[in-house]
């Protein structure tokens, strides 16, 4: 027995909705659970331990908590703005997994333009952000969406340099076709790529912070310093309105994470050449996750003004010269 | 690097920084005017927690007004029990034995360190760096825990007494605080590699928040703040006071005058107080820690008299009047942070509020203490 074609089609669409979701909420919950484990390693604390065998299920609990709280809507908010936002934020970054390959054959929508749909979404969070801090009619919260939209202008354009970088690198826009080049070795890898330009571990350095800076992570994050601005964006949302921009936050790190894995890192190639894939290349991004956590928990935060100054006179400059040589260097070689 | 506000379109918000604020640690609030992220104009609005701590004076005896002055600074509240010991023994004329006079030393040199501990903790946090706190901490409890089985308590101590101490120290304490030495001395290098170092720390720090010594002396700022700007004044050492003369420890001053220079301040003060009670431990005499004969009903003489001492955050007087009754006719009460704090109006003018922030934090505010 033959099945229809489009039928089979039909049923991996669904089987990747389904999965791709429980994979975001699993992350969401469990990072938290991770970030607030290392934390308390970090400070000398044990971190969540009551709610079940090692705390692992103070994330679910945490979650009722959220989700039965009442949706309290502050008077003289913008009301459609102030609904519209946690979704607009969320959505997106459900959606930039799309065409994320997970492993060779782990992906759900294998497109040619798969890295422009990414930037193309994950623009839309700031806008999010905006609306839902706008909306708020919270000075904290407006003068965070001013910092949100200029920080995220600032932390586009190296971000995008680097990435036209590897697209130059590699000849294609499709993360699998990145991948692929990679494959054989990790001194193939992006990262370690020097034919192409010597400056790659810089520019995969100068990615990660843009990285940082766009997820609103520490030490940048300026969206919800939480000892100036309160909780700056989020100041007013209650309940699963804020527990929503929670999970999209750690949907953002991980789609970050697996953009740094597949752009610098060989994706789901594996250096030694045991276990499948997609186990190395999950632990590759979560070893870029930790990273992010390790980071938030060490660092202080950094002010607005020296966030910018750091990507206009630091990053772009740098990431400009490296989209020269590499052009260069691709001309000659 | 310090930015100022150099255009202004004439538009300007009012942000009320607090009561309820996780910056201003406590009932304090600000009501600060901004064109845009930079401060026009900052009022600091206080009272929230006022207790008429010098009008209950008038009303109850001297010893009675003994357990209010650890109500006022609870982060070092043994230097204002000591003010006001050494006050009351000042104007009737009580001696308290060399032992007591030892012990009250140690024990607020403690204090001072663990009031320094928790700044040092709440500062880096309003930067953004929550794990410091959490280290600070750590070694705060060690003092704690020293001070909690000297004195029976955690934070509001009512230690002294007008003649001595309340208690002797037991056996273990020597050696703890001898343990408790050496562990700090090891954890300060701890410190400066892991925050001090920091060069994010640094940027936030270095050049931001200057408060010269012209502004110090116009507002009257003492303590770490005064000795940031370059200002070499210690009650300790300029006007000793209990047995402060008997040590040798110096006085860290730093000239900048940016927040950087009061944190050092505070750091480098933790060492000397270490220090002073390295060398009180040591020489810590025997014998009684109560003087003979207090009078149960203390009636100092007529006239006024003024006590200052060193806090953890600068210079505290009391000036009491007395009518030669049981109760003081009169209690003045000048706080540190008081004056500390009101220069923040005029420093913090034109800076970015996440600078001015860690200027406020800089100051080492205690809110039950201003408001008093």
């Amino acid at each position: 027995m033959t099945l229809h074609p489009e039928l089979v089609e039909l049923i991996r669409i669904v089987a990747y909705i389904v999965g791709l979701i429980i994979f975001i909420a699993l992350n969401a919950a469990y990072l938290v659970w991770v970030e607030r484990k290392v934390a308390g390693h970090i400070q000398r604390r044990i971190g969540p331990k009551e709610v079940g065998p090692w705390g692992l299920l103070q994330p679910i609990a945490d979650g009722l908590k959220l989700m039965t709280k009442q949706l309290i809507i502050p008077y003289g908010v913008d009301v459609t703005l102030f609904k519209i936002a946690p979704i607009l934020v969320m959505i997106p970054s459900v959606m930039c997994f799309v065409t994320i390959p997970f492993g060779e054959n782990l992906v759900a929508r294998n497109l040619d333009v798969g890295l422009l749909a990414i930037f193309a979404f994950a623009s839309v969070n700031v806008l999010g952000l905006l609306f839902g801090a706008w909306g708020s009619r919270n000075k904290f919260a407006i003068i965070s969406a001013a910092r949100v939209v200029s920080q995220n202008v600032a932390y586009e354009i190296p971000m995008l340099v680097v990435v036209i970088t590897i697209v130059m690198v590699s000849g294609s826009m499709n993360l699998h076709d990145i991948v692929t080049q990679q494959m054989g070795g990790f001194w193939h890898w992006n990262i370690f790529k020097f034919t192409a330009s010597p400056l790659m571990p810089v520019a995969f350095i100068i990615f990660f912070v843009c990285m940082l800076a766009e997820t609103n992570r520490a030490p940048f994050d300026m969206a919800e310093s939480e000892s100036e601005l309160v909780a700056g964006a989020f100041t007013e949302y209650p309940g699963m309105g804020f527990g929503i921009f929670f999970m999209a936050e750690y949907a953002n790190i991980v789609v970050g994470a697996s953009l740094a894995t597949i752009l610098f890192l060989g994706g789901w190639d594996s250096p030694v050449g045991i276990f499948p894939g997609v186990i190395w290349f999950l632990l590759k991004m979560y070893a870029l996750v930790f990273t992010v956590i390790w980071i938030r928990w060490t660092f202080p935060r950094t002010t607005f003004y020296s966030l910018l100054n750091l990507s206009w006179k630091i990053l772009i400059p740098i990431s400009f010269a490296n989209l020269v040589l590499t052009s260069a260097m691709l001309k000659v070689f | 690097m310090s930015v100022h506000a150099t255009s202004h379109i004439g538009e300007t918000f009012v942000l009320n920084l607090g009561p309820q604020h996780p910056a201003t640690h406590g009932v304090l609030r600000i009501k600060l005017t901004m064109d845009g992220e930079y401060i026009a104009q900052a009022e600091p609005v206080l009272g929230y927690s006022h207790r008429m701590h010098e009008k209950m004076a008038e009303n109850r005896s001297w010893h009675q007004f003994l357990p209010n002055t650890a109500r006022m600074d609870y982060l070092h509240a043994l230097a204002f029990n000591l003010a006001y010991v050494c006050l009351v023994e000042r104007m009737t004329g009580i001696e308290a034995p060399e032992r007591a006079q030892y012990i009250r030393v140690i024990t607020t040199e403690l204090n001072r360190i663990a009031s320094h501990l928790v700044w040092f903790g709440a500062f880096v946090l309003d930067l953004g760096g929550f794990s410091p706190l959490l280290y600070a901490f750590d070694d705060r409890e060690y003092i704690l825990d020293l001070l909690e089985n000297v004195t029976g308590s955690r934070l509001t101590y009512c230690y002294f007494r007008f003649g001595g101490v309340y208690n002797d120290i037991d056996e273990d304490f020597v050696p703890g605080v001898k343990d408790f030495i050496k562990r700090m001395r090891s954890r300060i290098p701890m410190y400066h590699s892991l925050v001090t170092k920091n060069i994010i720390l640094v940027k936030r720090l270095k050049e931001i928040g200057p408060i010269p010594a012209e502004m110090c002396r116009k507002y009257g700022a003492t303590g770490p703040v005064a000795r940031g700007a370059g200002i070499n004044f210690d009650v300790r050492k300029h006007e000793p006071y209990s047995l402060y003369s008997a040590f040798d420890f110096d006085v860290p001053v730093y000239p900048e005058g940016d927040s950087m220079a009061r944190y050092m301040v505070r750091m480098d003060e933790i060492l000397e107080s270490l220090r002073i009670i390295e060398q009180a431990v040591n020489r810590l005499p025997d014998g009684s820690v109560m003087a003979d004969k207090v009078p149960k009903s203390i009636k100092p003489p007529k006239g006024d008299c003024y006590q200052a001492v060193e806090t953890a955050r600068g210079s505290f007087g009391i000036r009491a009047v007395s009518d030669g009754t049981s109760t003081p006719y009169r209690m003045k009460l000048r706080s540190p942070t008081y004056s500390n704090l009101s220069l923040f109006a005029e420093a913090s003018q034109g800076m970015l509020l996440p600078d001015a922030l860690a200027l406020l934090g800089s100051l080492d505010l205690v809110i039950p203490e201003i408001d008093r």
